[in-house]
């Protein structure tokens, strides 16, 4: 049961991941593009019948016009049907090859929200999808750094033993013992808060890895020390086998599933510590979409009185990721225990 | 005495590597207090160069964390860029006001999650166990901020509960009972979303600590004794079960600082959260440092109740100690 359910939050995390890693695609805008005339637009329906009750079997749109109380009514004189793999807004794949190819979008003067819009009329779809490149990645090579940095610390203190495993697990202690919010919240005030989100995102994922390593360590170090014991491994020194080797070939391999465990647990927490930062605006600056300065916008009263219920969609899309994250890392548990 | 001056030693040592960590991280970063108004046209050169000297910034950094260094020992820790004052007053009722907060809630949260997480540790199998640990892996899916905005949401759409601040206006004019009904009022959101963010965890360790316990030989044995259930369960199993789950305690603090920090925020709670977040926006670098030596000390105090905690009531350990 529970290696299913893990088998299948893994599936959902890499379509997850591989749609946040081509945003351009499955965004059918680019993240910055406004429509000032349709602020705070509702989702827009998908109709397959139109007026006459003709069915239509690729869905359509309608125009929006706004109508007098503040929102917006379907303006059923024009249908907008929906197109798969036509041009729109043009991007660059991976950040290298220029395309303009969207996965759906619609003709010109209709517009697509598939999740509404914001203040300034952007698409809150499209916004979602380069927020999870920002938001996934952030965490993903954030705990990547933190393993890298706590697998070999880890191994070299549980390897090695004696004075650099005291001084290197007093270290971690110490890190544990931090109150690590607020110290990640002072370390990103070293770069102004107008840094360009690039370099902000890499400063972010730096300071998830550097805070994040000494947990890790410690459980890899046990791991480590017990297998640096055992007679195989004496055996293999006293054949006269490299530290290096011995390390490479019979201490590595033995952390697997700790790493792995260790991970699925990391990733949801720097996630979340990403959206954190973002959203207290001392993370990735609002200029690109990341969930947690999308979420910072529904802190304003105006719009917790009113009714733009699709402003929460980047915090479903945590919960979901959270959840997803910690079902792989119970089955990961269970299935190394 | 000699466990208890060790720690104190070990966390004056912490908290000056913070501080020297925090000032050098400050250091680091391109700019300074001064470096907005530079930009402003309608400030003065002269004026500039009159606030670097009295603000101290034209000297070496060096000699500006040695001063700071005495001002911590004159109780000020540093003044304030903005307001030019000693910055330990308001970071003191700042750190008052969040000790408070998070004092409350973790009461309350383990109020909750002991009795629970007993409860279903006695009935592991059942489908009331299946369920709570369905609630409490969706309760730790949805992040602190969400569950604060959730509650905002709640407070301004149905207008029962006040949607910041600690106080409502004309606190002061109050008297001590209705000034307490007035605290509690506003304090009522703040502590329910950090109760529950914390109290899935602790459910779940408490549920795995007592699932440990009651399967032992010595609780089969007590049973087999014929001592009665509350008997049972209080005298021989809590105390057995208290190790894990007092590490456990001094373990949480440093997440529930970091969860009362967003929490303080969304919810305009003035504990040191806003603070910071307002002294980062402006540069106000000994506020910062404060605040992160505040947060720290708020930490160490939680470690050491939790050793206290664990030294009083573990045999094993105080004879470790000897």
């Amino acid at each position: 049961m529970t290696s299913r359910s893990a088998r299948l939050a893994a599936y959902c995390l890499l379509a997850l991941h591989a749609v946040a890693a081509l945003p351009g695609f499955f965004a059918p805008y680019g993240y910055a593009v406004q429509d000032r005339d349709f602020p705070y637009a509702p989702p827009t329906r998908l109709h397959f019948f139109d007026a006459r009750g003709t069915l239509h079997l690729v869905p359509f749109i309608y125009g929006l016009r706004p109508d007098e109380g503040g929102s917006y009514a379907e303006d059923t004189s024009e249908r907008y049907p929906l197109r798969f793999f036509a041009r729109g807004d043009s991007y660059r794949l991976l950040g290298l090859i220029p395309s303009s190819r969207h996965l759906v979008t619609v003709d010109a003067p209709g517009r697509l929200f598939l999740m509404g819009s914001d203040a300034l009329g952007r698409d809150l779809f499209s916004r979602l999808v380069y927020g999870g490149t920002v938001s996934l990645y952030a965490g993903l090579f954030g705990a990547a750094l933190a393993l890298a940095l706590g697998g070999l610390i880890g191994a070299l203190a549980g390897f090695y033993g004696g004075r650099l495993d005291s001084v290197l697990m007093r270290t971690s202690e110490v890190f544990m013992a931090l109150p690590w919010l607020y110290l990640l919240i002072a370390a990103r005030a070293i770069q102004p808060l107008d840094t360009p989100p690039a370099r902000a995102l890499l400063i972010v994922i730096l300071i998830l890895g550097g805070f994040g390593w000494p947990r890790p360590a410690r459980l890899i170090r046990g791991v480590a020390a017990s297998i640096g014991r055992r007679e195989h491994v004496l055996a293999a020194r006293g054949f006269g086998a490299s530290d290096l080797y011995l390390l490479r070939r019979h201490v590595l391999p033995r952390t697997g599933s700790v790493i792995w465990t260790q991970g699925a647990l990391l990733v949801p927490q720097f996630v979340l510590a990403e959206v954190g930062l973002s959203f207290l605006g001392v993370g990735v600056s609002p200029s690109i979409p990341s969930w947690g300065n999308m979420l910072g916008d529904l802190q304003h009263f105006h719009v917790l009185t009113s009714d733009w219920w699709w402003l929460g969609f980047p915090g479903l899309a945590l919960v979901f990721v959270t959840l997803a994250y910690h079902l792989l890392a119970r089955g990961a548990t269970v299935t190394s225990g | 005495m000699r466990f208890l001056s060790r720690r104190a030693l070990h966390g004056l040592v912490l908290l000056f590597g913070v501080s020297l960590l925090t000032f050098v991280l400050a250091e680091l970063a391109p700019g300074d207090y001064l470096s907005r108004l530079r930009l402003d046209p309608t400030v003065s050169d002269e004026t500039i160069e009159l606030m670097n000297e009295r603000l101290g910034l034209d000297r070496s950094a060096a000699a500006r964390y040695f001063y700071w260094l005495r001002s911590v020992a004159r109780l000020e820790l540093g003044y304030s860029y903005q307001s030019g004052e000693p910055v330990a007053g308001r970071v003191g009722a700042a750190a008052r006001n969040t000790l408070w907060l998070s004092g409350v809630a973790t009461l309350l949260a383990w109020a909750v999650a002991l009795p629970l997480g007993l409860w279903l540790a006695e009935r592991r199998g059942r489908t009331e166990v299946a369920l709570a640990s369905g609630a409490t892996s969706l309760l730790l899916a949805v992040p602190d901020v969400l569950l604060a905005l959730a509650l905002l949401l709640l407070a301004v759409r149905t207008g029962w509960f006040p949607t910041g601040g600690m106080v409502s206006l004309g606190f002061a004019e109050l008297g001590w009972s209705a000034r307490l009904l007035d605290l509690i009022h506003h304090a009522a959101l703040p502590v329910t979303a950090l109760v529950l963010t914390i109290v899935p965890t602790l459910v779940r360790h408490v549920q795995a600590a007592f699932g440990d316990v009651l399967d032992s030989a010595f609780l089969r044995a007590v049973r087999g004794a014929g001592i009665p259930r509350r008997r049972r369960l209080l005298r021989y199993a809590l105390p057995a079960a208290a190790n894990p789950l007092i590490s456990l305690f001094g373990l949480s603090i440093a997440s529930l600082l970091s969860a009362a920090l967003l929490i303080e925020v969304v919810m305009s709670w003035p504990g040191i959260g806003p603070l910071m977040i307002a002294a980062v926006h402006s540069q106000d670098i000994y506020v910062v440092l404060a605040v992160v030596l505040a947060s720290t000390v708020l930490l160490l105090f939680g470690n050491l109740t939790a050793d206290l905690a664990l030294y009083a009531l573990d045999p094993r350990i105080r004879r470790e100690g000897e």
